[in-house]
């Protein structure tokens, strides 16, 4: 039974409200503001400059191809690591621990990681070499190779970022009742029908979880890019970056970091509204 | 399909012995290749830093290491601005464990052992902050950090990794206290302590391991942050902006030694915190 109603939990929680009111709440009202303010009053400027610039189309289609590759194959990955790593009885910590080991790594780093085996001297060109693939060094990450540089990346993001999704469905299938299974395996239902019918529908809050995180992170996809291909694969991120820094011209990153909450908040409607589970639904 | 047709009567006593040496043979190779997965890069990126310039132009390249150094990850530490980005990047990482766990803490305890109007408001706001990229929101901070005298330095990055850190920190320590029974504070009240003495004496030392390991998340999300940290700085970079802002100019052997020391504490971190990784995300998730 909790507590009746005291002053206590308000001065509890009040600090990190301060914090949040003022560390997120005014900033994201003042990115909007900024992004609709160009000399003075309101004007869309910042918007036709972000759509005019010759990066655009290609950053906003970088950007959701990244995401329609990456996030569905990560969400597979992690659901085949996950079924694998249940059925473990000996050396699981250890074999946890190594799959989770690049939740903890920088995109940054992963992208440098990646960068060791794909750059043009690198192991993957000395692995194709011995074969007799190819003949010397090649480059897969130019602009003359966009293709495997996006390749590339999907790798890299696939590598950092599965692990998260792991994590969050690992959690979620030690809720789901071992009963269910047993019952269902009891009348004859195969191990496919079983993940089918039984863990997959009892899964859904977590899936849900794991496709807001990854994917609200997926549309922020920066660094990795970065490390690996610079600036020749243009991401929104990665624009919103250069015109803040570079160009020095805040309202155009404004406009692009408006762009991307907007396409963030629409996916997590979305998924909300697509996977939402009733509560009777729940074991 | 025989074989499986066979095994079912075995299945049913015990799943996980039963699997048939075949099959058991399927599973051990599938992780295999997911192990190779995760550690082969880790391992590429080690030999690329400790192998210096030549390693990095060495064709063809053996999968062995081969004249290792560690002069090659020295000379990059006494690069300019390398150790000091290093210092900032551990002076933000601290002060965001310090400030997420200082301000999410007292609100964890209060949603687990209060109820009280705006509870679930304050739960919104939360939320709120998983569908928004939040590194994206110092891109307006940067004019009012200016201003404040905190732009470039690694207070102010501290502080919207904080923001980062400290929803996540909220939902985890809610779910850490209510699962120390409200009636050991009771007891300590019987016996005389304040709520602020019995939370110290009774409460705090159970909590304890919880809140490790949320400081160590704290702490890795500060760590790793790239956008923000490289938004907010000029000269006082941390170690990822540093690293970001050099990846255009810098030798390739450099960039490797840069991303193994941003690997190597996530690594250590994970292994410290395994045993939390799934009850926290269980609960940070929901």
């Amino acid at each position: 039974m909790p507590a009746r109603t005291s002053w206590i939990p308000y001065a509890l929680i009040a600090p990190s409200v301060v914090f949040l009111g003022a560390l997120f709440l005014v900033p994201l009202v003042q990115t909007i503001w900024l992004s609709f303010s160009a000399g003075d009053g309101f004007s869309l400027e910042n918007y036709q400059r972000m759509a005019g610039d010759l990066n655009f189309s290609l950053a906003v289609r970088n950007t959701f191809l990244l995401t329609l590759v990456v996030v569905p194959l990560q969400v597979v990955l992690a659901l085949a690591m996950a079924t694998m790593v249940t059925k473990l009885d000996k050396g699981r910590d250890l074999v946890l621990w190594v799959l989770t080991i690049p939740l903890g790594i920088s995109d940054l780093a992963a992208g440098l990681a990646w960068l060791a085996l794909l750059q043009n001297t690198g192991y993957l060109n000395s692995a194709l070499y011995a074969l007799g693939l190819i003949q010397g060094p090649v480059g897969w990450l130019s602009q003359e190779t966009p293709w495997a540089l996006f390749f590339a990346i999907v790798l890299a993001e696939l590598w950092r970022a599965t692990a998260i999704v792991l994590v969050i469905l690992i959690a979620g299938l030690q809720l789901i009742p071992k009963e269910f299974s047993e019952a269902a395996e009891i009348f004859g239902a195969k191990p496919w029908t079983r993940f089918m019918r039984i863990t997959l529908p009892l899964l859904k809050p977590s899936l849900q979880s794991a496709l807001i995180l990854r994917t609200v992170l997926a549309f922020e996809v920066f660094a990795v890019v970065y490390a690996l291909g610079g600036r020749n694969f243009p991401v929104l991120a990665g624009e919103a970056y250069v015109w803040q820094n570079d160009n020095q011209n805040y309202g155009v990153a404004a406009a692009y970091a408006v762009l991307i909450m907007a396409i963030s908040l629409a996916a997590t409607a979305v998924y909300l509204r697509v996977l939402r589970t009733r509560p009777e639904q729940l074991p | 399909m025989t074989i499986q047709a066979a095994e079912i009567p075995q299945t049913t006593k015990s799943r996980s012995m039963a699997l048939p040496s075949a099959r058991r043979l399927l599973l051990w190779t599938g992780l295999a290749v997911l192990l190779a997965w995760v550690l082969v890069p880790i391992y590429f990126v080690a030999l690329g830093a400790f192998g210096g310039r030549l390693g990095v132009f060495r064709w063809p390249k053996t999968i062995w290491p081969a004249d290792l150094s560690l002069a090659a990850m020295t000379q990059f530490l006494s690069i300019e601005g390398v150790f000091n980005a290093l210092v900032n990047s551990l002076i933000a990482a601290g002060l965001t464990v310090l400030f997420s766990v200082l301000l999410g803490a007292p609100a964890g305890y209060a949603l687990a052992r209060y109820s009280f109007r705006g509870q679930n408001a304050y739960r919104l706001l939360v939320l709120l902050t998983r569908a928004f990229p939040l590194a994206i929101l110092a891109l307006p901070l940067t004019v009012s950090f200016i201003r404040l005298g905190l732009y470039d330095t690694p207070f102010g990055v501290s502080l919207i990794h904080t923001v980062l850190a400290l929803p996540f920190a909220a939902l985890v320590t809610q779910s850490l206290f209510m699962g120390i029974p409200r009636e050991y504070e009771e007891a300590a009240w019987v016996f005389g302590c304040t709520r602020f003495q019995a939370f110290m004496k009774v409460v705090l030392p159970l909590a304890l391991p919880g809140l490790a390991a949320t400081a160590i998340f704290a702490f890795v999300i500060s760590w790793n942050e790239v956008f923000a940290a490289s938004i907010l700085t000029v000269r006082e970079r941390t170690l990822t902006a540093y690293l970001l802002r050099i990846l255009a100019e810098s030798p390739l052997h450099y960039r490797f030694a840069g991303g193994f020391i941003l690997i190597i504490p996530s690594m250590l971190f994970i292994f410290a915190v395994r045993r939390y990784l799934f009850a926290v995300w269980g609960i940070a998730s929901k």
